[in-house]
């Protein structure tokens, strides 16, 4: 199909100008973070002079490292929990038969609808009375059973066909063997997608770790974040926005690297 | 000795009608066994049942006479080719064929020995480390059947295994099936819709309809003396030709179209003179050649196969075909004389389906055949 060239300019023009729209906020802050107080204050957005200041401040001032060490493992440690009870209940939902499985599992897919907010009242009190604030397992444990996760591969193990579980049944081959050797080779793809969707989430996470955490030793870098912007009588611009790339930097990262798989992933659990 | 042994084995889904029926059945050890049915006559869950992989709602189930109902499918010692193969498909040709013997505790340097020898023996050996994606559907369906074969195991199930090939490679795959059961000796037990592969491959078969077992037997049986409507018109191709008939006045009228004068050595025992339904196969309308020829009959269709030409007849509201051999230039509407005799034909009640009696003449010829 060829489209007319006026049309082509047309589409080119207005996805520029929305892209330009869309990153607009990202690039002023990438560039405000190497501009100096004196340029930010006057309200420019193209720095007049080229300065690092603000990132050697944000790591001197602030327990910048231990923030994002902190993210790193409460992120992975979700992940993996996220992944491996998502996938077991997911095959439990598609290969073992009991009665009453599609109904539970609609009302596991209901708990999609309740809204973190709304649950997270109950989480804390939990999580206070075990003593499990400013505790990785507190910060972790309330993320580890996930609705949309179990859905997501539910719906890819379907599409393994049944005669692969029945000829390993016959071959002698256990539940457990069958989804380590088979189920999760087969469903990669979805597995990498939940991982890095669990893994994004996490570590943009925020009104969780404020509340579970009381001290710096395991908060996550989202608090910090915000600390930097409390603690100064006048904002330092320039230090916030270094600060903020910095955060950003893991979460574009893992974007440019899983972008297809996550793509062709999430097209998966939506299109069946 | 008995295989394989069904006593009055049922089927139901949930409490619901039964999808099999009394099926009373045994397997000898060593046989080439074929259940065939249309779609939907539950012939695939009688295998499914075997393998352990449905539960058995009633009846008794054994397998070298143990009672095996509530035996677990590894425990049953059996093998299953699936008709979608079954592949796994991460997994290189030598780890699908291997994939078993690691759950069975097979040792490593028996795991080799075997894994040779069946490739060999399936023709793999250069295919071993392909994934199942990079090989065509006859290889696929000779890593199936390796796979099945490594196992050792003396009974196998196979479940319409050669339904996603070509027609030619499917004729190939029969023989091949055929002489590797025989090699081995194993007690195979066939799922095919497919009556010409139940014919050419089957030491005996089974007919199964809507649940039930319409007739048990050896292919010749079966095509000769069908014991009703339905296995006749399920066995052989093209179909066999039926059509209602009465018998007045030494007379025997089909469709009210052909009358046929009958004595009574040819009618044998028949004392229903009402509600007969005839069959005929298509080989035994013959050429009427000018003195012998009993009716003529207007032409509606004409197929050529190459050595045997089919042309079909309208009678009454039936479609009858005939086959001859050679080439025939007939044209649609000719009218070509044809020798129809009472000999050929089977009579069934119309009423029960029933066989009453099996085309006389059928038996003689077959007897100049056998060598």
């Amino acid at each position: 199909m060829t489209v007319p060239a006026y049309q082509k300019i047309v589409f080119y023009l207005l996805l520029t100008v929305s892209s330009v729209l869309i990153f607009a906020p990202a690039i002023i802050a990438f560039s405000m973070s190497f501009m100096s107080n004196q340029d930010i204050m006057t309200g420019k957005i193209i720095p007049t002079s080229f300065t690092l200041d603000n990132y050697v401040q944000v790591f001197d001032r602030f327990p910048l490292f231990n923030f994002l060490l902190n993210s790193l493992i409460v992120s992975i440690v979700i992940m993996i929990g996220q992944l491996v009870l998502s996938s077991l209940a997911a095959y439990a939902f598609v290969f073992l038969e009991f009665k009453g499985r599609d109904i539970l599992f609609f009302v596991f897919i209901a708990t999609m609808m309740v809204p973190f907010e709304a649950s997270i009242i109950p989480n804390f009190q939990t999580i206070r009375d075990m003593g499990w604030i400013n505790t990785y397992t507190g910060l972790t444990l309330p993320f580890f059973a996930m609705a949309f996760g179990t859905f997501l591969l539910r719906q890819s193990f379907k599409q393994i066909p049944k005669e692969l579980k029945e000829a390993s049944e016959i071959a002698g081959i256990g539940d457990f063997k069958f989804y380590l050797t088979v189920v999760l080779p087969m469903a990669r793809t979805s597995l990498v997608t939940l991982g890095v969707y669990g893994f994004l989430t996490s570590w943009n996470m925020y009104l969780w770790p404020l509340l579970s955490t009381t001290d710096d030793t395991t908060r996550t870098v989202q608090i910090g974040l915000r600390q930097l912007q409390s603690q100064e009588q006048l904002n330092e611009w320039g230090v916030i926005m270094a600060g903020a790339i910095i955060v950003v930097l893991p979460t574009l990262i893992l974007l440019f690297l899983g972008q297809k798989k996550l793509q062709k992933g999430l097209a998966e659990g939506a299109l069946k | 000795m008995q295989h394989v042994e069904m006593i009055d084995l049922e089927k139901s889904y949930d409490n619901q009608k039964n999808v099999l029926n009394g099926i009373n059945l045994a397997i000898e050890e060593g046989e080439f066994f074929v259940l065939v049915g249309p779609s939907g006559s539950g012939k695939s869950t009688l295998l499914r049942m075997i393998a352990g992989l449905e539960d058995i709602t009633g009846g008794i189930l054994k397998i070298n006479d143990k009672v095996v109902n509530h035996l677990r499918p590894k425990d049953r010692n059996l093998s299953m080719v699936f008709q979608n193969y079954a592949l796994y498909p991460h997994l290189t040709v030598e780890q699908n064929i291997l994939f078993g013997l690691h759950a069975k505790k097979v040792e490593k340097k028996e795991q080799q020995k075997r894994l040779i020898e069946t490739a060999e023996m399936m023709g793999l050996t250069e295919l071993l480390k392909r994934k199942p994606k990079q090989l065509s559907g006859g290889q696929r369906q000779r890593v199936a059947l390796a796979r099945s074969v490594v196992s050792h195991a003396p009974l196998c199930l196979m479940d319409e295994p050669l339904s996603n090939l070509d027609a030619k490679l499917r004729a190939h795959m029969r023989i091949e099936i055929r002489r590797l059961q025989k090699k081995l000796g194993l007690t195979m037990i066939y799922v095919t819709h497919d009556q010409v592969e139940a014919m050419t491959m089957g030491d005996r078969i089974m007919v199964l309809n809507d649940g039930k077992i319409q007739q048990v037997g050896d292919p010749i049986t079966l095509y000769n003396e069908p014991a009703n409507l339905f296995v006749a018109s399920f066995i052989g191709s093209p179909k066999i030709n039926l059509g209602t008939a009465v018998i007045r006045d030494h007379h025997l009228i089909i469709e009210d179209s052909i009358h046929i004068p009958i004595t009574t050595s040819d009618i044998g025992n028949i004392i229903q003179k009402d509600d007969l339904t005839i069959g005929i196969r298509a080989e035994h309308i013959f050429h009427g050649e000018e003195d012998k020829k009993t009716h003529e009959l207007e032409v509606i269709n004409v197929e050529h196969l190459g050595n045997e030409t089919l042309l079909t007849f309208e009678i009454g509201k039936e479609l009858w075909t005939a086959k001859w051999l050679g080439q025939w230039r007939a044209r649609v509407g000719d009218k070509v004389p044809v020798k129809i005799s009472v000999e050929h034909m089977s009579f069934f009640d119309s009423k029960t389906t029933e066989l009453i009696k099996p085309a006389s003449n059928t038996a003689k010829e077959q007897e100049v055949v056998a060598i």
